[in-house]
């Protein structure tokens, strides 16, 4: 998978429009990945769905909202411009199967399963803790694209490198580190729990130094492609993520507070501290903290 | 220690007072600095526990001496309807305020602003900061019927209080109060007879398309506040795109100019999945 560069917007953000991809793609971004897409619409949580903490974090429960695979081939027929990764969400390998028979022939460039979201029921994480659902969810999907697919994992209660173990050896051909984590925010002045599920996700710099482990882990073991995701909102961050072992990182919730400007501020960065430091290539930097 | 000058955490305000409209519209009033520096097109996130939370247009109120927040609300669906029934002593949450805000051009002279229903809550506002600013306002108030006229004291005290030239115009559906019809169909008759350099909008989609119409074929510039569905207010969620655009950041207030470019205004909007619904059934 060629990328212009390694920032890639990560899943649930902004996505399920052609329009605001192409908007995000002239924004700097390398690829895209849409939001989870499953193979009926659902309409998510009620509102709340996402509470902003202190620390420039998020806990949300938006509930994998989304126009269904369906509908979303149609959106983005048309599309040629954006490197498009479809996030996919399902609860047995039928649904897969299914959503990638009909997305594969879009102008797409690989899938991203994602095992690992932490607020609904029967999908995500309860299917990403199963590392047998996983190994048959991902043969499935690939003996049904020839594009490359990554599987992204969480915190959940099977350890991560097991179910990475489980997806590589069906055939993933990466890893996307890591979701968001379960979380919760109350109401200390009427004692209620905000969001509307209760629990959501937590995603924003209060989970990067567990997604950087993360990577660190993965990378030791299986040197494969990594899309390293979680709390990435500078430069500083995206060079760590690479330095530990991501080939590319993604980014999203940072852009609640810099806008879609955030992508060419890091890309400028990390530009600039590859001139400092006389490398050429990002290559030169993933996995790099290893040697150590 | 919780960060007071974010305005994306939510607070908690207490009601103050609620102020009946109209037999299905509430004002309700509450302490909140944020809420009464906010600019006319602004909105909160308005947070009804165990309920909903819910995108509503921030207004000022006076109560005495001192200014409050507020936010008009029409009951309709769970949400809007439990905050209908809140009650002074009541506690609810906000954030923000979001979004843009209604421009006045330097050396504007005169305005025309078409609003329908709950959509005058900006629009009384603004109509009150462009008679500060001297420019010569027509207000075109519309509603269903006589008893569901929103703000018409608010406008009047402002034609009272301010001595530059202001109009208040009425349009009902049934023609029980001002003209009969729609507030289109009553700015085309104004704008026939009198001159304006800007048209303001906020309401229903399709009435506002209607202005938008009239903007191009009188030449006038055009802001119009829109609204989609909306999850996050920070620009993250993508549910209230507008082709290529998102209404709570880069909205609500689009211009002539935005609005020739989507394609969907008065077209479609997308539902809580994503789908793209109409505003008229296609064939």
């Amino acid at each position: 998978m060629y990328l212009r560069n390694p920032i890639i917007l990560a899943s649930g953000f902004l996505g399920i429009s052609q329009a605001i991809f192409e908007r995000i793609y002239d924004e700097g971004v390398g690829a895209v990945v849409s939001k989870s897409i499953s193979r009926y619409p659902m309409e998510g949580y009620r509102n709340p769905t996402i509470v902003v903490l202190e620390n420039k974090s998020y806990i949300n429960a938006v509930g994998l909202s989304n126009p269904g695979c369906e509908v979303f081939s149609e959106e983005i027929k048309t599309n040629e411009k954006v490197p498009l990764i479809v996030s996919l969400v399902g609860s047995d390998p039928l649904d897969f199967e299914i959503m990638t028979r009909k997305l594969d022939g879009s102008g797409i460039i690989g899938f991203e399963i994602n095992l690992s979201c932490p607020h609904v029921q029967k999908l995500g994480l309860e299917v990403g803790d199963d590392p047998q659902m996983v190994k048959s969810i991902v043969e499935t999907t690939k003996s049904n694209t020839t594009k490359p697919v990554f599987v992204k994992v969480g915190v959940g209660s099977t350890n991560i490198l097991d179910i990475s173990q489980a997806a590589l050896n069906a055939g993933a051909d990466g890893i996307t580190a890591i979701n968001t984590i379960r979380a919760m925010k109350i109401s200390i002045d009427n004692f209620n729990p905000i969001l509307s599920n209760k629990v959501g996700g937590l995603s924003g710099p209060s989970i990067k130094p567990i997604a950087i482990r993360c990577v660190y882990e993965l990378w030791k073991k299986f040197k494969v492609p990594i899309f390293g995701c979680g709390g990435v909102s500078n430069w500083e961050d995206a060079v760590e993520f690479m330095i530990a072992g991501a080939t590319s990182f993604q980014v999203g919730t940072s852009i609640g507070f810099g806008g879609m400007s955030v992508f060419n501020s890091i890309s400028n960065g990390i530009v600039k501290y590859m001139e400092r430091k006389g490398y050429q290539s990002v290559k030169e930097l993933i996995g790099r903290s290893h040697k150590y | 220690m919780v960060d007071h000058t974010n305005t994306d955490i939510l607070r908690s305000v207490q009601i103050e007072r609620v102020i009946v409209e109209t037999p299905s519209i509430r004002t309700i009033i509450f302490e909140d600095k944020y809420s009464v520096a906010s600019m006319p097109g602004q909105f909160l996130m308005v947070w009804i526990p165990q309920v909903e939370e819910l995108p509503m247009s921030v207004g000022i109120e006076n109560l005495g001496s001192h200014k409050f927040g507020a936010v008009t609300v029409r009951k309709y669906g769970p949400g809007s309807t439990a905050l209908y029934y809140k009650k002074g002593g009541e506690r609810i949450g906000i954030r923000g305020p979001y979004g843009n805000y209604f421009s006045i051009p330097k050396n504007l002279r005169n305005a025309l602003i078409i609003g329908g229903g709950t959509g005058l809550v900006p629009l009384v506002r603004l109509f009150g900061d462009l008679l500060n600013y001297h420019v010569n306002t027509t207000l075109i108030m519309g509603s269903r019927t006589k008893s569901e006229v929103l703000f018409e004291h608010k406008a009047q005290k402002i034609l009272t209080d301010n001595k530059h030239n202001g109009k208040v115009a009425f349009s009902t559906d049934d023609g029980t109060y001002g003209a009969k019809g729609s507030t289109v169909d009553l700015a085309e008759s104004i704008l026939l007879s009198k001159k304006f350099e800007m048209l303001y909008t906020c309401g229903p989609e399709l009435m506002m398309k209607g202005v938008q119409k009239l903007g191009e074929r009188f030449s006038i510039p055009v802001e119009a506040s829109l609204e989609r569905y909306m999850k996050c207010a920070i620009g993250i969620c993508g549910s209230c795109c507008i082709n290529d655009r998102l209404v709570c950041q880069d909205g609500t207030i689009f211009d002539s100019n935005r609005l020739r470019q989507l394609t969907e205004f008065g077209v479609s909007y997308r539902d809580k999945s994503g789908r793209l619904s109409y505003f008229i059934p296609q064939p």
